[in-house]
């Protein structure tokens, strides 16, 4: 039987930030190794968009070598506590497995976050492989999960990378956007020594396109230059009231909370206005994290706003579940229309629609049809809109000659990954549009090999 | 990142020239910086009143109103800022229009300069009005009256310069001149009421919004104003905006917010220094 990650109560859970999945104990990695069949042709490293060698890590756990089995994981993949917690394996890998034909999948997900959190409990996968600097300048934009993958490759390949981020610490959206609860920081801090380690220089408060050009990185010595600058941008729903004071962005609203730390307001000074009744619209990772969060504030009511049914809805089951578990309220086939306020501007009720099910539509789902007469107030004090991310505009103003898609995302080669830019590669969210986290490591992997063969085959 | 020097405009308002040669190569008028002074600190975004691309260095003003600025201003020359990003913001188109009618109130000023003195660069003639609650709360005077044609002050209480709003100032301006432009920067009361006199007058306007933000790169939405009709994000689209079309009412409701939280911190702030 697949064996289960213990998790925090969620009675408890509910009022701290802590991380909500403990992580397998040392005999459930046992257990749980020990069921992989360790196929000759394994399906699962097919699913596996950076290509751990899924089998062999597993044999090694199951033999009783963690410290073996992270560094085969790290072979290929250089944020594997990162992975570990937020990748949706259910999609990917444990997908493929066969032992989920009939039965359980194998966790390889959790098993991965062992492997990862044993490492760090040993101070293990220190010792680094020698490699040194010799293949030239490489700059990478953007610190998230494409960027520093991309960086940690190429860094391992020989080259000298320096990664510019423009916030005031790394990581991108493991930052700011991803919850505590369900990524400590501390966790992202160590991946991002790890990078250090392996020669990677991060430059913070760096804005590619305003601080220098990608001109000027390329003036400065650069031979190549890779963009992960992600999907940022948050999009409103365009709904009269939006501007109202207490209507976040779900950016806003976790940034506040994850990167400045708000729930620790006023040890830390930037704050966080949270009303009793908070409304989240959309039901994707993002509006999971950011409804979960508004109870862990101490909101009293929080409740899912979405127009479609439970079965469209984007975000992971786990995380559904963790949310209902802590007493989220599920809203389902209900479409904000407009917010009404008070006299001082702020939010009082959220007018909503009840919706039925109609045809498919361009995505595959049904569409969302709205029930004529349904009109109701939800009161609410707190809005936050969670309803996806468009690209991050500031290095696509200030670049001339880079070539954009109709959706505004950059364009590239599918097999190259590079623009229309010579030398400049790109990958993650901002050619994709907002995706997951291991499909913008993904990318990032494939470039790094496509700026290796470019910058090898130009010599 | 390091303070090279500071100095008191007034009081509870410090200038700071800062070291910051990447930032100082770019800079045009209209950007802005964001800053954070300590591990715990907000960002704070602060408007670049000046730079020396020669030097290496920007000038930042800043008004201690609340904790953060009351701290920032606690900073001593030789010191360094943890964090300082930039330039961020649309710089201001600079051109030739003829009479332009530069307009600040308060600490307005230090976002006004760097415009004023690329428009008088630029063979505009400058008309400067600048008001203050009071004769000490007026800043860099001397250089503004190094890049304008003419000035004229104003304090609410009239220990200097006419007694009343400068938006007073600008109605006489414009009833006896020709002016081509307008550009106010200072309170947002301040920047509506002088929008509706430059409507009177049927002469163009541009503001410089500060909205609250938190990254200043587009990403959080929380600077986002409305701008003839539609949502504008203050960080990425602005801080200048045309007058005419913003949405002031709303802007000054986004802005008081924090209020509360504002007053909790600073409170707090009393309370531990009331301590030691």
């Amino acid at each position: 039987m697949r064996q289960q990650m213990p998790k925090q109560d969620p009675q408890l859970r509910r009022e701290n930030f802590n991380e909500v999945a403990l992580g397998f104990t040392s005999a459930q990695a046992q257990t749980e190794a020990q069921r992989c069949l360790n196929c000759k042709k394994p399906l699962c490293v097919q699913g596996c968009p950076v290509e751990i060698d899924i089998p062999r890590f597993i044999k090694l756990l199951a033999e009783g070598d963690p410290e073996a089995a992270l560094a085969k994981i790290k072979e290929k993949n250089s944020l594997p506590a990162i992975c570990g917690r937020v990748c949706p394996q259910e999609n990917q890998c444990e997908k493929l497995c066969i032992l989920g034909k009939k039965g359980e999948p194998i966790a390889i997900g959790a098993l991965e976050r062992y492997c990862a959190d044993w490492g760090r409990a040993h101070q293990s996968g220190e010792q680094l492989p020698e490699v040194k600097a010799t293949k030239g300048k490489v700059a990478v934009v953007g610190s998230g999960p494409a960027g520093l993958t991309a960086a940690a490759d190429l860094a391992q390949m020989g080259y000298q990378v320096t990664v510019f981020e423009s916030l005031h610490a790394p990581g991108g959206v493991l930052r700011y956007g991803i919850p505590e609860f369900r990524l400590p920081k501390e966790i992202v801090d160590y991946e991002v020594k790890y990078l250090e380690k392996l020669g990677v220089e991060i430059k913070t408060n760096f804005l590619i396109g305003k601080t220098l050009t990608l001109k000027e990185l390329f003036d400065q010595g650069y031979q190549a230059i890779f963009i992960g600058t992600g999907a940022g941008l948050p999009y409103f729903l365009g709904i009269p009231g939006e501007n109202l004071n207490g209507v976040y962005s779900a950016n806003e609203f976790l940034t506040r909370v994850n990167l400045m730390k708000a729930y620790k307001f006023p040890e830390y000074d930037t704050p966080i206005c949270l009303g009793q009744r908070v409304a989240v619209v959309g039901a994707g990772n993002v509006a999971m994290d950011a409804a979960r969060t508004a109870l862990r504030l101490g909101a009293e009511e929080v409740s899912i706003v979405y127009r479609r049914s439970r079965e469209e809805m984007p975000a992971r089951l786990e995380e559904i579940e963790n949310a209902e578990e802590e007493g989220i309220i599920f809203r389902l086939l209900t479409n904000p229309v407009r917010l009404e306020g008070n006299e001082t501007g702020d939010v009082t009720a959220m007018i909503c629609q009840k919706m039925e099910l109609g045809e498919p539509d361009a995505s595959g789902r049904r569409r969302p049809v709205p029930i004529p007469g349904s009109e109701f107030a939800l009161p609410v004090d707190t809005v936050v809109v969670a309803i996806g991310q468009g690209p991050n505009p500031i290095l696509l103003q200030g670049t001339e000659g880079l070539a954009l898609n109709k959706r505004g995302y950059i364009e590239v080669d599918p097999e190259t990954l590079m623009t229309s830019i010579p030398g400049v590669f790109a990958g993650g969210d901002i050619v994709t549009g907002a995706a997951t986290v291991i499909a913008a490591m993904g990318a990032g992997k494939k470039a790094a090999r496509a700026i290796d063969r470019y910058l090898t085959e130009r010599q | 990142m390091k303070i090279i020097d500071k100095k008191q405009l007034a009081p509870g308002i410090m200038q700071f020239i800062v070291e910051a040669p990447l930032i100082a190569a770019k800079a045009e008028p209209g950007n802005f910086i964001i800053l954070r002074y300590k591990e715990e600190g907000e960002r704070i975004p602060l408007t670049i009143a000046d730079f020396d691309r020669e030097r290496g260095t920007i000038t930042l003003v800043c008004q201690g109103i609340g904790k953060s600025t009351k701290e920032i201003n606690q900073m001593q020359k030789g010191e360094s800022f943890l964090d300082l990003l930039g330039p961020l913001g649309q710089a201001y188109p600079i051109k030739k229009v003829g009479t332009v009618a530069c307009v600040a109130g308060g600490l307005g000023v230090a976002p006004l300069y760097p415009k004023a003195k690329a428009l008088h660069q630029a063979g505009n003639r400058v008309l400067s009005m600048i008001g203050a609650q009071r004769k000490e709360m007026l800043i860099m005077t001397e250089e503004m009256a190094a890049v304008s044609d003419q000035i004229s002050f104003s304090t609410d209480d009239g220990s200097f310069g006419y007694h009343g709003f400068v938006t007073d100032l600008l109605r006489q301006t414009l009833e006896k001149e020709d002016v081509h432009e307008i550009v106010a920067v200072g309170p947002v009361p301040m920047m509506a009421a002088a929008t509706k006199v430059a409507k009177e007058f049927n002469v163009p306007i541009v503001v410089s919004l500060n909205a609250l933000m938190v990254d200043g790169t587009g990403m959080c939405g929380g600077c986002r104003v409305t701008v003839g009709g539609e949502t504008k994000f203050c960080c990425v689209d602005g801080p200048a905006f045309d007058g005419a079309l913003v949405n002031f009412e709303e802007l000054m409701s986004r802005q008081r917010y924090y209020r509360k939280q504002e007053q909790e911190a600073l409170h707090r702030c009393r309370l531990e220094e009331a301590g030691k």
